[in-house]
């Protein structure tokens, strides 16, 4: 298909008022990513884990710096902060590193799936296949924290043409995969009913990081740059503003104290909605999902 | 294009890690441990002497540093021996300002074709390590054994006798190894390898003749990666330094000791424009009370003997 018609067509500046609790002007989320890479996987057709032969020693030991030593650090920053998490969670991690997700679960942070590993790659697979694949991060996650999967990310961003359609059908609530909004939106699928959480790759510390190659320092200014503007808009109608995370990367220590501060800055401020991504998904569901929807303005079919 | 439906099978989805090369653990769940004298951070300065030879392959990969243009890249060659012949001078200049003896990795090729080079790292009492023959012979999966241990065996030898040192420790060009080689360092000898990222303390590791250890040397916050790959001033690498080391010495007063590793390569920060920097940084962190500036040797055995037995 030329076009995945996941969302109608809905202007900035022609929709339905966005209320958050407590007339908060940004639902701010911060979703660190907890995975685990497998050293040596089975290959998916499409795509290779590693980029250098195996083992890929280095490459593996970076992403297992996350779960060994940045994880805990940045668990400490936040909490100094006040500011829960949203575990965009490889469910795997829930056997391999049960005291990560015990710290997580018992700081009353949101479980959400990113799959089973980071090394599992959706494309190729037949809907059944998915299928066991959605419902081993329904069951994992229930096992382990008792919580019902909401919200999805897919694997290292890997999809079928059915994954969205098959996550509602499935009873989750919403999907962290589109990048096309500053607020929530309706997401069309077959069955069901799919929120789509604005996420970010901007402010997604892997694109900061590893692809734009900027400073530690000069991350916290960009956070606090898109704080300042969604803030300032938010006076109008309630924006989101999400930090996705990867502790292997914001939690070295050389990058650790200038996110602390941005993030400071960040809920340090008035009429900010500490929130988590179910959280935010069920207000816009209450309040604004139909309106939304009402609002949306079909897309035209290109020639 | 089909999957085939053991890729949704997992063998090692377990307690722990997906092999037994070493055990899961996290840094701030173990005993805190002391440094000698109290200290709370180990600097560990870590430079590189390495040698890329004109006609290199590149093969399974070509490593960071590696020639670029069509043969010969006169140009690249010649820009990583200023390393060896300028940079590592500017170094060493200005880790004896603060008395710091580094451990140097050293290219088997660079101790035979410049031997006053290692004599001088020797006599400012340096400890020296290993990082390989040259940097075009990776440690690779595709290596066969014996090819690969006659690589560490010759590599070591040559070290050994050029720096009448034990030679301990081992960082592989470009950290990459084989699925054997921690097997082959342990059967010759090393105690230490600096090749896996994933930890700011040393911890052991599992190998067919018995233990050895990981030392944290990180590859993410070196100068190549921080000033040629990410295109940082100098003054960026110098405040990340500084950051590094605030955020282990804030961590160190609840944690325990920790390892502050400096990796270098004297091509890259031994230039004129950028050694203040690393000059800066150093000025910095020996400013501080409770710094430990040590070798990687030095900081294995007070760290192993820190461990409850």
């Amino acid at each position: 298909m030329r076009d995945p018609g996941l969302y109608d067509y809905l202007p900035y500046d022609q929709r339905p008022q966005i209320r958050w609790p407590g007339g908060a002007r940004v639902a701010f989320w911060v979703a660190p990513n907890i995975e685990f890479y497998e050293i040596d996987p089975p290959r998916n057709p499409a795509r290779a884990a590693w980029a250098r032969p195996t083992p890929d020693v280095l490459n593996y030991s970076y992403r297992d710096y996350g779960n060994r030593a940045g994880f805990m650090r940045l668990f400490e920053a936040m909490r100094r902060c006040n500011m829960r998490g949203s575990v965009s969670l490889n469910v795997a991690v829930c056997e391999h590193h049960p005291e990560v997700i015990s710290a997580c679960a018992d700081a009353g942070w949101e479980f959400y799936s990113h799959g089973t590993y980071n090394t599992r790659y959706l494309m190729g697979m037949t809907e059944a296949q998915e299928r066991r694949v959605i419902q081993d991060s329904i069951d994992t996650i229930h096992k382990h924290t008792g919580q019902k999967l909401d919200g999805w990310l897919a694997p290292a961003l890997t999809y079928t043409d059915n994954t969205l359609d098959l996550v509602a059908e499935m009873g989750l609530a919403y999907v962290c995969d589109l990048f096309h909004d500053d607020q929530p939106g309706p997401v069309k699928v077959k069955k069901g009913r799919l929120t789509s959480v604005p996420y970010s790759l901007e402010m997604n510390d892997v694109i900061v990081y590893n692809v734009n190659l900027v400073s530690p320092r000069r991350y916290a200014d960009i956070l606090k740059r898109q704080f300042d503007r969604l803030y300032a808009e938010g006076e109008h109608s309630g924006t989101v503003m999400c930090i996705p995370l990867h502790p292997y990367l914001v939690g070295q220590p050389y990058r650790m104290a200038a996110f602390e501060e941005a993030l400071s800055y960040i809920t340090g401020h008035e009429g900010v909605w500490l929130a988590t991504g179910r959280e935010i998904a069920q207000h816009f569901n209450d309040h604004s999902y139909d309106a939304f929807a009402a609002a949306s303005q079909p897309v035209g079919e290109a020639p | 294009m089909t999957i085939p439906d053991d890729y949704l099978q997992y063998a090692q989805r377990r307690y722990g890690m997906d092999h037994d090369r070493y055990d899961w653990s996290m840094l701030s769940d173990r005993k805190p441990v002391t440094w000698p004298n109290g200290a709370r951070v180990a600097l560990w300065v870590v430079p590189a002497l390495e040698w890329f030879p004109l006609d290199m392959q590149g093969k399974p990969f070509k490593p960071p540093g590696a020639m670029q243009t069509a043969y010969p890249d006169l140009r690249h060659y010649t820009l990583r021996d200023y390393g060896n012949r300028v940079g590592i001078f500017r170094i060493m200049q200005a880790l004896e300002r603060h008395g710091i003896r580094a451990s140097v990795a050293v290219n088997a090729a660079v101790a035979i074709r410049y031997p006053s080079l290692l004599k001088a790292c020797v006599a400012r009492h340096w400890e020296v390590i290993a990082n390989g023959q040259d940097m075009d012979n990776l440690h690779h999966g595709g290596l066969a054994r014996e090819t690969e241990k006659a690589l560490v065996a010759n590599t070591l030898q040559t070290l050994r006798a050029a720096s009448g040192q034990p030679v301990r420790g081992w960082l592989s060009p470009a950290k990459s190894e084989s699925a054997a080689t921690l097997d082959l360092l342990r059967e010759a000898g090393v105690d230490y390898v600096c090749d896996w990222v994933n930890d700011d303390m040393p911890y052991p590791m599992r190998a067919a003749g018995g233990t050895l250890h990981a030392m944290p040397h990180p590859v993410d916050i070196d100068d190549y990666t921080i000033l040629v790959q990410n295109h940082h001033t100098e003054d960026d690498f110098r405040d990340q330094l500084c950051d590094q080391f605030d955020v282990l010495y804030r961590e160190s007063q609840t944690q325990g000791g920790r390892v502050m590793a400096i990796s270098l390569h004297p091509w890259v920060i031994g230039q004129p424009y950028r050694i203040r920097a690393l000059e800066e940084a150093l000025a910095h962190v020996m400013g501080h009370a409770g710094v430990w500036a040590a070798t990687g040797s030095e900081i294995l055995d007070a760290w192993t003997a820190a461990q409850p037995s």
